[in-house]
């Protein structure tokens, strides 16, 4: 049986991993190859280096930071931030992302996402959604969750696996740094109106939050940051958690 | 040194990489010929079977001509299905045939009931081992494998382990020299480089 996946999330500015509140006020929380190699040895199950500032700053992902981590830890890792290009993807994954994640450039241009199915397949094209809860609807959010696109976040999922996407990585900007949990209703929303997996993200503060989300939010995967960043064997009592709770994970045995 | 053969099917750089690591002494021919001085062959690959059709009938012959002098052949994901007489995805391409039958899309299989999944079959999923296997040598009962794919190689006698995403699929094959695997060692953490090393210990 498939497992729910747990992916960290190592958001990455000039070389050193942060987390951000809101995407504001970004606190330092370590060296992304050690920490990738310490969560690799937990269990964990798949890796997203996100340039957090990247599409703010124009600048491109940080090949050196993605050599690192690939040279020593073989589980799929995926890049994002400011990925705008096919070039910055070719970058990207020359330096060993297994795949890339973008967000605005798909936005402002949707063509991307073929293009980059077309180059590298499916498997390897991310499509990166930050959603908001406004007038009734989740809208989608672009340039770091800063500019309202007018988007529906469903329909634009829809669009974008249509396009080509193997995944869409789900960030709720309600929940994002709040460790008051998943917006469930955000993510089941999305995984009902689409055929690929479903990446949820924004919100984990306890164990219980990734029950919620892979029972009552349907996700396929859950992403996070800081939960595991200052804890110590977070990862593995996390799936130790979820096997409790009856859900399917991929337990790593000695760790 | 082992062949890695690069048919434009997805990027290397994870697979080298891996190989690295495990200190496997490895290149890309850059011919079908190459393949004489191989001490085994990878074919790796990720998409749709139609990027196959970079393997010609020179590459066909110089694989079969590996496989006849005795030197150990992985084939990885595509590369595995590859191994096969050919898939639904491409259905006019030939694939090497060294193993029976055609690839079909997961879920479609015989007359198993087609359960909600979701295709891509992507994630980690369990390795259920069904018969002796070399590859598997030293993984644990319940080891976990990383797949990204929407096809699947058919039953044979060939098939070691089974796993199930909706229905029951061949994710290890072996027949003599010949093995496949339709998960990403190269991505598959502990079991993964477990499975590298054993076929890389075979080559001598």
């Amino acid at each position: 049986m498939l497992s729910k996946r747990i992916i960290a999330c190592l958001d990455v500015r000039n070389g050193h991993v942060v987390k951000g509140v809101h995407f504001e006020g970004l606190r330092e929380a370590g060296d992304p190859a050690a920490l990738a190699r310490r969560y690799n040895e937990e269990g964990i199950d798949e890796l997203v280096i996100l340039d957090v500032t990247a599409t703010l700053e124009k600048r491109r992902t940080m090949a050196a930071t993605v050599r690192a981590v690939a040279r020593e830890v073989f589980i799929p890792l995926a890049v994002g931030g400011g990925i705008a290009s096919l070039e910055d993807a070719d970058a990207a994954v020359e330096a060993g992302a297994d795949k890339v994640s973008i967000n605005t450039a798909a936005l402002m241009t949707p063509s991307l996402i073929g293009d980059l199915a077309a180059r590298y397949g499916s498997q390897a094209v991310v499509v990166a959604i930050d959603a908001q809860w406004r007038d009734g609807r989740f809208a989608v959010y672009a340039k770091s969750g800063t500019v309202d696109t007018g988007r529906d976040a469903v329909e634009w999922a829809r669009e974008a696996a249509t396009r080509g996407a193997g995944e869409i990585l789900l960030t709720s900007i309600d929940r994002d740094g709040t460790r008051q949990g998943f917006d469930c209703a955000l993510t089941a929303a999305v995984a009902d109106a689409v055929s690929i997996p479903v990446i949820a993200s924004g919100g984990a503060g306890s164990f219980d939050h990734f029950v919620a989300v892979f029972t009552e939010g349907r996700a396929d995967a859950a992403l996070a940051a800081s939960i595991f960043h200052y804890a110590e064997h977070a990862v593995r009592d996390l799936k130790q958690h979820l096997a409790m709770a009856g859900i399917s994970v991929r337990m790593v045995l000695g760790s | 040194m082992i062949a890695l053969i690069d048919y434009r099917a997805g990027n290397l750089t994870s697979v080298r990489k891996a190989l690295a690591f495990i200190g496997a002494k490895l290149w890309t021919p850059a011919a079908p010929e190459e393949l004489a001085d191989a001490s085994g062959v990878i074919v790796p690959g990720v998409g749709h079977f139609g990027a196959t059709a970079a393997l010609d009938e020179v590459w066909h012959a110089a694989v079969r001509g590996t496989i006849a002098a005795q030197r150990p052949l992985l084939g990885i994901c595509l590369g595995m299905q590859w191994l096969f007489e050919g898939s639904e995805e491409a259905p006019t391409l030939p694939g090497l045939g060294v193993l029976p039958g055609r690839c079909v899309r997961l879920g479609e299989q015989g007359d198993s009931p087609l359960f909600r999944v979701k295709i891509p079959h992507v994630g980690w999923n369990s390795l259920d081992r069904r018969e002796p296997s070399r590859l598997l040598d030293g993984g644990t009962s319940g080891m976990q494998a990383y797949f990204t794919h929407s096809y699947v190689v058919p039953e044979s006698t060939a098939t070691v382990a089974l796993t199930t995403h909706g229905v029951p699929f061949p994710s290890v094959v072996e027949r003599g020299l010949v093995f496949g695997v339709q998960f990403h060692p190269e991505k598959s953490a502990d079991i993964g480089l477990l499975v590298l090393r054993n076929f890389v210990a075979m080559c001598g």
